[in-house]
């Protein structure tokens, strides 16, 4: 373990929101779909257990999201967010190609993580998706469900609690999916659990991936 | 000079079910000259029972039913006999919005405003009993969103006895009896089924076809709003997406 093939990638910061959030996902998933799911024959848990802790955890994921949002803004790290749109979906398919094809063949990654370069360009975009459409939106809608009365009750004869209890719905599952890949891909590594100890102290090893 | 309480609202009057009726229909035939002595009053009047008791034109709202669900409920109980179908169903006033508005905020709003009349209003509470009336919201504190349950549900879905054959259960509940399981509503089998949305006024969209019927609905409730096709299309990609990474980790291994 020589220091040269390590970055300080994650910042403490960074890991105590991403920890704060990563134990808040779970449980709102979890939550979510038992409310979501309900059946008086099956459930996971009390109904009313899930919705008090559905909304303590979705505040937390909401406070949460500001130390990313300030963090990001305030350090260095909101470099690493920056997407350049020319020759994007011909990176995107390099990047497809490697992890469907060229890993198995032992090839070396078309973008090597460096100082520069914290994420390939499909963990790019799909974070940029995540961090800035799923999670606002699914903060927004959670909050206005959380305070209903601020809903407009019709929007062209559709009721308008419906249609964001539909989204919220709809975007806490793509944050399902998401997860699962998010986990899975987490595991490729030199070694399977390397990036899930990263995410802990804070140093990437690069010259596995 | 009359007492303004006993002058009543033309026009909530002619909205009412007995509208078509006139005063000495129901009342002595001395009501018809006015002004008519104050001891008319205390004339004996009927029962709603006497003209919907009994009488094939209402069989199918089962009145005798009612009154046998009623005398087992808490107002009957510690009240008895001089608690009357009126004390609830306004004789001059009342409609069957229940079984006629499609709206359901309106059914809803029509039939708590018949608990509140006592119930938010000390007067009359203490009336029926020696205490103060509790205090709805504090009572209530325990329920999540309580602004908007009180909006669109009424009280008697969870402070009666649901009875299959009649459409309004009657048999209204002690406090400690009622129902605060939230799953009883918000789920796939929702009791909501078998009490408000149980009218064909509301039901009748649902023919147009549940999904249809769910985004025209003014409310949304969680669990009980299930769409089958949606359950089964996120599950169906939840599960392509597991396939996927599945097969993905056996050639990562198997090329190891």
């Amino acid at each position: 373990m020589t220091s040269e093939s390590k970055i300080y990638f994650y910042p403490i910061w960074l890991r105590i929101w991403h920890g704060i959030n990563a134990l808040s996902i779970l449980v709102l998933i979890f939550t979510g779909i038992n409310m979501q799911y309900a059946n008086q024959n099956f459930k996971l848990m009390d109904f009313e257990l899930a919705v008090n802790l559905h909304n303590i955890f979705g505040i937390t994921v909401t406070l949460n999201y500001l130390l990313f949002f300030i963090g990001n803004m305030m350090t260095s790290n909101k470099k690493y967010y920056r997407l350049k749109m020319k020759g994007l979906i011909k990176r995107l398919i390099l990047q497809v190609n490697y992890y469907t094809s060229g890993m198995f063949k032992n090839e070396n990654p078309p973008f090597p993580l460096n100082e520069k370069r914290k994420f390939n360009p499909m963990q790019k975009v799909t974070y940029l998706l995540a961090m800035y459409i799923l999670v606002p939106g699914l903060i927004i809608t959670g909050l206005a469900l959380l305070f209903p009365e601020t809903i407009i009750e019709e929007v062209y004869s559709l009721s308008g609690i419906f249609m964001t209890a539909v989204l919220h719905a709809s975007l806490g599952f793509l944050v399902s999916i998401f997860l699962v890949i998010h986990l899975y891909v987490a595991s490729i590594g030199k070694h399977p659990l390397n990036n899930f100890k990263s995410i802990i102290d804070g140093y990437h090893d690069i010259s596995g991936h | 000079m009359m007492n303004p309480l006993y002058i009543l609202n033309k026009d909530h009057l002619a909205a009412g079910v007995h509208a078509k009726f006139k005063c000495t229909d129901c009342h002595s035939a001395d009501y018809s000259k006015y002004p008519h002595n104050a001891e008319l009053k205390l004339e004996p009047l009927s029962t709603c029972l006497d003209c919907h008791g009994g009488d094939a034109k209402y069989a199918a709202y089962k009145f005798e039913k009612i009154d046998e669900e009623f005398q087992k409920s808490v107002h009957f109980q510690k009240v008895g006999e001089s608690f009357t179908c009126s004390k609830c169903h306004n004789q001059h006033y009342y409609q069957a919005k229940s079984r006629n508005s499609s709206e359901v905020g309106e059914i809803v709003g029509f039939s708590n405003d018949m608990c509140m009349s006592c119930h938010s209003n000390n007067n009359k509470f203490l009336l029926f009993s020696n205490k103060l009336k509790p205090e709805l919201s504090q009572i209530h504190d325990w329920l999540p969103n309580q602004e908007l349950h009180f909006k669109n549900v009424r009280c008697i879905e969870c402070h009666t006895v649901v009875v299959d054959s009649l459409s309004v259960s009657h048999n209204i509940l002690p406090k400690e009896k009622a129902l605060k399981n939230c799953v009883e509503c918000h789920s796939k089998n929702s009791m909501l089924e078998a009490s408000l949305y149980k009218y064909k006024n509301i039901q009748s969209r649902t023919e147009k076809g549940k999904l249809n019927s769910i985004i025209s609905n003014k409310s949304y409730i969680i669990g009980a709003y299930q769409n089958e096709w949606l359950n089964n299309f996120s599950i169906i990609i939840f599960l392509m997406a597991l396939v996927g990474i599945s097969i993905h980790l056996i050639i990562r291994i198997i090329k190891k």
